[in-house]
């Protein structure tokens, strides 16, 4: 057996789950609901039963106050869905969809000049293609929370 | 129509031990990320042996045309390949005659055709369709649309915790009311092999008609619907080795004769006018438009190659097999076995720790190996078990106790990445 053959999947495998990502999916932050929540949104990704809640806190200004999910799904879901709870409470909310365009590209292989910092984690996905849906899922729920579309966010 | 041996036979010759049919399998023999392949997903789709793929290509290259149309030679070598499909199938099942064997695009056409077709115009409000709580979607939602048309109520037999059907229950349930009863072979999310013999003999004995969702038990056990004694019974190419897009409903005569047409179109008619039009002898009355000719020939190439390995003998390396799997998957730490049903086929269902099912999947994909995860079309079982979902390894013909070693190697390369 070829050795550095599998000394690469490996280093693949390791990119795609790496610490932080394990550490949000075992200990998801933001994790249920919001009590003042004026924005919501469902995500479901029929292909393998990921499902989320998504609220958003937006005050009169905009800007994202607080925001929170629950749900379950798979690793990359919940922790991609987690660093993005922690990510974008204080941002603005054109500022979120700017970000979430920006992380979306990320993960399928887009350049981007929006600097990501630690959500450059969720980049190991990239090699992954039939875990791409997972990992951009919550990313779809806020968008569908901040146009206030009442339709759940499919990544179908 | 009588019909002459078909063009081209593909045949295996008979070996010694079932696992040997592996080499016949090309798509079986390639690396994937690196590692030889190891496929334990023929629950959703089986891989095809080089018989059926050159049963296929010799159609396209030399004798594709429409059936049952023209005088021209194409035409006559198409219909003789198409129909001795059917010949093969209906051999293959014990079916009384070919008249009895419609072919389909698959299983869920073949439900959709006797819900619509048999159940609809006869049901009437609260009529009520008996169905296993292990059913794929596929046997669930043409139910739903029937009840949705006519009023009709759906009945669920409940299952246990080791997917086993409730029979007290289903005892009691069969003779309220109950005006058909719609039931797996063998459930796809668990691997339980129902009792069909006395679930059709207590249905029969309350008048209640049968439709087996056959899918899941004839790649991998002999089928005969004489002795089943069943009215309907559907089943899909794609998961004995043949092509996707065909399939069959096999219906006992006495029924098809009495149900209108499911679609109309050409080929399905002897006679059309304005003022009328007359249907053609079975089983073409079900057969609207040019058929999948080239999924038929597969499907009869699929047949010919499980006839000759013999479907007790795999049956019996299956059944085997499935002991060796279950026994390896119980030893590893962590694990727990969803579906431990005593009489099962082909498949097994588990968990692993709090490793979510895909995230399971993507470790051992990495490793050449593919299974199933995900909710398998069994929602319900889901539901039933409080769980969103399994990593499911199923079993074909064509594989070894090397395959379940790899498998069973592979989630400890899961253990150590998610830490535990």
């Amino acid at each position: 057996m070829n050795r550095a053959i599998i000394d690469l999947s490996t280093d693949e495998l390791r990119d795609l789950y790496r610490e932080l990502i394990l550490d949000h999916a075992r200990s998801p932050r933001h994790f249920g609901k919001l009590t003042e929540q004026t924005h919501s949104a469902e995500g479901v990704n029929p292909l393998c039963g990921d499902k989320l809640k998504l609220y958003l806190q937006i005050d009169s200004d905009g800007c994202i106050r607080d925001a929170a999910f629950e749900g379950s799904g798979c690793a990359i879901s919940v922790a991609s869905a987690s660093l993005m709870t922690d990510a974008v409470i204080g941002m603005r909310q054109t500022e979120a969809l700017d970000f979430a365009n920006a992380l979306i590209g990320s993960i399928t292989g887009k350049d981007t000049q929006i600097e990501l910092g630690k959500l450059q984690a969720l980049r190991g996905v990239r090699e992954f293609p039939s875990r791409v849906k997972c990992a951009t899922l919550a990313w779809h729920a806020m968008n569908s929370a901040i146009r206030q579309d009442d339709r759940p966010a499919s990544t179908e | 129509m009588t019909m002459s041996k078909p063009l081209q036979t593909a045949r295996t010759e008979k070996r010694g031990d079932v696992p040997a049919c592996r080499r016949d399998f090309p798509a079986l023999a390639q690396k994937i990320n690196g590692e030889p392949l190891v496929y334990l997903d023929s629950a959703a789709s089986s891989q095809q042996p080089q018989a059926v793929i050159d049963a296929v290509a010799e159609y396209h290259r030399h004798n594709h045309a429409n059936v049952h149309r023209g005088v021209h030679t194409l035409s006559h070598r198409a219909t003789e390949a198409y129909e001795s499909a059917r010949d093969a199938v209906a051999g293959f099942i014990n079916s009384r005659s070919r008249r009895e064997v419609v072919f389909t695009s698959g299983t869920t056409e073949s439900v959709n055709l006797v819900a619509q077709s048999f159940c609809r115009p006869r049901f009437k409000a609260g009529d009520r369709i008996l169905l296993s709580h292990l059913e794929h979607h596929s046997n669930i939602v043409p139910w739903q649309l029937l009840c949705e048309q006519t009023g009709a109520e759906l009945l669920i037999t409940p299952i246990d915790e080791r997917g086993e059907l409730d029979l007290e229950t289903f005892e009691n349930q069969i003779g309220g009311g109950v005006r058909m009863l719609a039931i797996a072979h063998v459930s796809n999310a668990l691997g339980t092999v129902l009792p069909l013999d006395r679930l059709i003999a207590a249905a029969h004995r309350h008048g209640v008609p049968v439709l087996v969702d056959g899918a899941q038990a004839v790649p991998h056990m002999p089928v005969d619907v004489q002795a089943l004694d069943c009215d309907f019974y559907a089943f899909s190419a794609h998961k004995m080795c043949g092509p996707t897009g065909i399939g069959i409903l096999y219906a006992k005569a006495q029924h098809l004769e009495r149900m209108p047409p499911y679609q109309g179109g050409g080929d399905m008619i002897l006679e059309v006018r304005f003022d009328g039009t007359t249907y053609n002898d079975l089983p073409y009355k079900f057969e609207a438009g040019t058929p999948n000719i080239s999924g038929a020939i597969g499907l009869g190439a699929a047949v010919r190659y499980l006839d000759a390995i013999g479907m007790s003998r795999i049956a019996a390396h299956e059944n085997e097999l499935l002991r060796y799997m279950t026994q390896r998957l119980s030893e590893v730490p962590g694990i727990r076995l969803v579906g431990t049903a005593k009489h099962k086929a082909s498949v097994q269902s588990f968990l692993l720790d709090d490793i979510h099912p895909h995230d399971l999947g993507t470790i051992v994909d990495h490793q050449g190996i593919a299974i199933r995860t995900g909710h398998h079309c069994a929602m319900p079982v889901m539901d039933f078990f409080r769980i969103p979902g399994t990593a499911r390894a199923s079993l074909a013909l064509y594989n070894n106790r090397d395959d379940v070693d790899r498998l069973v190697a592979s989630l400890a390369r899961a253990k150590e990445i998610f830490g535990r």
